[in-house]
């Protein structure tokens, strides 16, 4: 049995295990990632590639304008290519209450520091004219953009590896120890790891860590559906987005329109399994169709999910742990944790390195929990298949 | 619902029809091509006056006997030509066809759906003018057409004896047969194709009407390159003397064997396993083709066999399916289909070696040259992702990180040849490396088959 000593260990390497060991061992601190299938094969390599600015919770914005800027640089960087494009996000508003929602985050978002532009049905149609007749208004967010989210996770693994950092691959942590201030993590392979500080960077699967150090976090598994088409002629650059998320698409380079859409399917999380229902491609398709009437001519070639982790309030669980010192948690980023996952990944390098952040995270904090949470069926119910809310753990 | 649903209407799944219908159940017979047949009994549309009597010859009679039989068979069953089984879900099969989704639950679901051609890429294969074996027969079949005037043969397979008589038949040059596998593994094979005596003779018969005719047959070909500008005008190559030689043609037919589909069978659940011989994955099967849960495979699509193993292993599908839904046991005649199956699956283990896959000469593959058609990626793309730090360690991660297997046709053609790529690159075998999951829809869905969300 080999044991490796570290000055971090990280369970999870998904894009926040792989960020957070890039931004650690930049300060110099040893770090050990283990993760049990590929980097960035779950989650973090199977998304959208959305990294989207307007509409998110705006206590979030500074730690997503943030992780925006670290973007804009990152390929530079990293000296690798994530097909980073930077051609902006477009919220159209289907009906009248989802015009007056686009207005008013409009406003409350200015302070934050974003900047988002009201189009009307008239502007909208000028600018992106294949839109469908449905279309009432639409919210322009220029600082938006996109990349191919398989590509993310290695580009940092190999970066923190340069910088001295471990990163083994088809490892299992089995069991974790916790004498005199240090972490003993036990691992279905012949490899143990020892470490001054633990990251929690297990995606939809860290609950459990958590409860072993006596945290609860009501975290539930689902699917976001992803579909793709043949290549098309270009036809649009900016991400076309539902202000509901019913539907949302764009173009790549080579022009495959990636397509996708709530409400978000059950998937298997313990089996790591995850299929798309063949109805809930229909509706994707149809959806499409209404929004941009010329798709009808083509094919979807391919259809995935992947297993994302969500907290009721929809929010992550990242911060430091509230019953022991030297455990950080960053999980269940509850479909949105690629934008920011290089602020997540700088953010828990500070914690550890400096013992605190400039970025305000205190709404993210796994104690939040402590109090059981009101479950908000209504309000998860456009965002989730029932099966998915009636098979979560009760909270 | 249908008692069963059968996918594939070539000789495999029109004999499990028939055994199904003959039983009495309900049987649903699906295909997404317009006409009964399969690949090998293909026939021409209405209207296209082709000679089929004189394109097939000798294998004329199998043909009309095929079709006489699927006449007979046809107001018995429901059958549903142009219809594409996209997807297997939850215990139903997904179809679309005129402009419509469907959904169909089965107690018993058959999935004889075939193979395609097997293809190594090469340089020069992507240029026009450049079609699978498959395609240049099929177009012959389908539309009467010939790929060009001066066509080349190569690869290796039986059938590239067979699609050059057929084009001699109907009026084609044939420029050349390049087989690359060498003439001593045939005879070392001979033994073995014994075991279908007739078929064996069809073959010697085909080399001898070729040689006949005055085409030149090289054996042991190693292909260096489709040549042109634009388009196809030549083939080079090293015969056993390893001097390079170039054949000027204006089309290359191109096969090296059939590859299973097996997309459906793995999203029924059933389990594919590395064949060594073929060095290429198939679905598990028992011996008369239960792959369980209801599912059941047969023809090509199980194991590699020719149309009268297709046939057979179709009928003894269809049995074992009607004894499992009576909870019966299965017809008297079983025996001696397995007995008949077994001979011939002996002799299509003659036949890979005969004609063998060139495992070994994916690894010799050119950095330059497109490994995946569809998204044009190149071989020194799939070696840089697997040796990068960090890099891909199996085929799947292998497409992550180049899209190779992420166009049209999903990995069905650049799947094998991306797997022993990556195998080699790993200094792995090609079975350890595993091989490019399905994921539907099988073949490109038409966005316009959804109906409106309102009227859903
Ligand atoms: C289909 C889809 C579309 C999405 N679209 C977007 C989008 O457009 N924009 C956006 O911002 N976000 C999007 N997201 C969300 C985003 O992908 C995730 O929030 C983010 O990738 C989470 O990263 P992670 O590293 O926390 O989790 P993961 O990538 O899931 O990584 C967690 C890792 O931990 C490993 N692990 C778990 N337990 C153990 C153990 N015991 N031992 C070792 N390893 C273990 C797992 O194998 C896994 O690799 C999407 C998600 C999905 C699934
Ligand atoms: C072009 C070609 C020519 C051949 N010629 C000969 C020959 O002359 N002699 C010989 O012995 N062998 C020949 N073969 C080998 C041949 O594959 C088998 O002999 C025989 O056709 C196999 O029968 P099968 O029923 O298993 O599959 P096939 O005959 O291939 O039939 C499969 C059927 O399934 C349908 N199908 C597949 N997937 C789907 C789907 N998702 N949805 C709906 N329908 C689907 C296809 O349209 C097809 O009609 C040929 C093969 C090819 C590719």
């Amino acid at each position: 049995m080999s044991t490796r000593r570290a000055d971090v260990a990280i369970v999870g390497g998904g894009l926040t295990g792989c960020a957070a060991a890039y931004y650690l061992a930049r300060r110099g601190r040893s770090v050990v990632v283990l993760e049990r299938g590929f980097v960035g094969a779950q989650s973090s390599g199977v998304n959208f590639g959305n990294l989207r600015l307007q509409g998110r919770y705006l206590p979030q914005l500074p730690l997503a304008l943030r992780a925006q800027a670290m973007w804009e640089g990152l390929e530079a960087e990293l000296g690798d290519s994530v097909e980073f494009v930077q051609a902006g996000h477009v919220h159209v508003a289907l009906n009248a209450a989802q015009a007056q929602e686009i207005e008013r985050h409009a406003v409350d978002c200015r302070p934050y520091g974003l900047e988002v532009e009201i189009l009307d049905r008239r502007e909208t149609i000028r600018r992106w004219p294949f839109l469908g007749a449905g279309v009432l208004a639409a919210s322009w967010s220029p600082r938006d953009a996109v990349v191919n989210s398989r590509l993310v996770c290695p580009a940092f693994a190999r970066a923190a590896i340069a910088l001295g950092a471990a990163i083994v691959e088809e490892i299992e942590v089995t069991a974790i120890e916790h004498a005199s201030g240090r972490f003993t993590l036990r691992t279905d392979r012949d490899l143990v790891v020892e470490a001054g500080c633990l990251i929690n960077a297990a995606g939809a699967w860290a609950a459990p860590l958590a409860r072993r150090f006596g945290e609860e976090a009501p975290v539930f598994p689902a699917g976001p559906v992803q579909m793709v088409t043949e290549p098309v002629p270009a036809f649009v650059a900016p991400v076309i987005h539902a202000v509901d998320g019913s539907i949302l698409f764009r173009q790549t380079a080579r022009g495959n329109v990636l397509v996708a859409g709530h409400p978000r399917v059950t998937v298997d999380a313990e089996g790591r399994r995850s299929r798309v229902p063949p109805a809930k491609m229909a509706v994707n398709m149809a959806r499409l169709a209404a929004v941009a009437p010329h798709m009808r001519a083509h094919h979807i070639i391919r259809a995935w999910t992947g297993i994302e982790g969500y907290l009721p309030d929809m929010l992550p669980a990242l911060g430091p742990s509230g019953t022991t010192p030297g455990l950080f948690h960053a999980f269940a980023f509850s479909g949105h944790g690629l934008q920011i996952g290089p602020a997540v990944g700088a953010v828990l390098a500070e914690l550890i390195v400096d013992g605190g952040t400039p970025t305000p995270i205190a709404p993210f904090s796994i104690g939040r929990f402590r109090e059981p949470v009101a479950a908000d069926r209504d309000r998860l119910r456009h965002e989730f298949y029932d099966d998915v809310l009636d098979r979560r753990p009760s909270a | 619902m249908a008692d069963a649903v059968v996918v594939g209407a070539g000789p495999a799944g029109v004999a499990a029809a028939a055994a199904l219908a003959e039983a009495d159940l309900e049987v649903m017979l699906v295909d997404e091509a317009p006409r009964p047949g399969g690949q090998v009994h293909r026939s021409p549309p209405d209207g296209l006056d082709l000679d089929m009597a004189a394109l097939l010859a000798a294998g004329h009679d199998a043909y009309r006997a095929f079709h006489a039989r699927f006449a007979a068979l046809r107001p018995r069953i429901d059958y549903r030509p142009q219809t594409l089984a996209w997807n297997v879900f939850a215990g139903e099969i997904h179809l679309a066809a005129r402009g419509a989704l469907e959904a169909v639950p089965w107690r018993a679901l058959v999935l004889a759906t075939g193979a395609t051609d097997r293809v190594l890429p090469v340089r020069g294969w992507t240029l026009p003018g450049v079609y699978t074996l498959g395609g240049a027969q099929a177009i012959l079949k389908d539309q009467g057409c010939l790929i060009g005037r001066r066509v080349v043969f190569c690869g290796s397979s039986p059938l590239l004896y067979l699609a050059a008589v057929q084009y001699l038949r109907m009026g084609g040059e044939v420029a050349a047969i390049l087989d690359t596998t060498p003439f001593a593994r045939k005879v070392a094979a001979a033994p073995r194709l014994a075991a279908a005596p007739r078929t064996f003779a069809e073959g010697l018969g085909h080399m001898a009407r070729l040689r006949r005719s005055g085409v030149a047959i090289v054996h042991g070909a190693h292909i260096v390159a489709m040549t042109g500008d634009g388009a196809v005008d030549g083939v080079t190559y090293r015969g056993g003397d390893g001097v390079e030689r170039r054949t000027a043609c204006d089309a290359v037919a191109c096969g090296f064997g059939l590859r299973p589909e097996t997309q459906l069978a793995e999203l029924a659940g059933c389990a594919l396993r590395f064949d060594p011989i073929h060095r290429q994955w198939f679905p598990r099967v028992d011996g008369d083709g239960r792959a369980g849960n209801g599912v059941y495979l047969a023809g090509d699509g199980a194991a590699i066999g020719g149309a009268a193993a297709a046939a057979l292993s179709g009928r003894l599908a269809g049995l074992a399916a009607v004894a499992d839904l009576r909870a019966g046991t299965i017809a008297a005649e079983a025996p001696r289909l397995r007995r008949a199956l077994h001979r011939l699956r002996r002799f299509q283990h003659g036949l890979a070696e005969a004609f063998a896959w060139p495992h070994g000469r994916v690894a010799d593959i050119a950095d330059d040259v497109a490994i995946c058609r569809c998204e044009g990626i190149t071989a020194g793309e799939v070696r840089r992702a697997v040796g990068a730090v960090a890099g891909a360690l199996e085929v799947n991660r292998v497409k992550a990180a180049t899209r190779c297997g992420m166009g049209r046709c999903q990995g069905r053609f650049c799947g094998p040849a991306a797997a022993e790529l990556t195998a080699a690159a790993l200094g792995r075998s090609d079975g350890e490396i595993g091989r490019l999951r399905a994921q539907p829809p099988v073949k490109p869905l038409p966005i316009a088959v959804a109906p409106a969300e309102d009227a859903a």
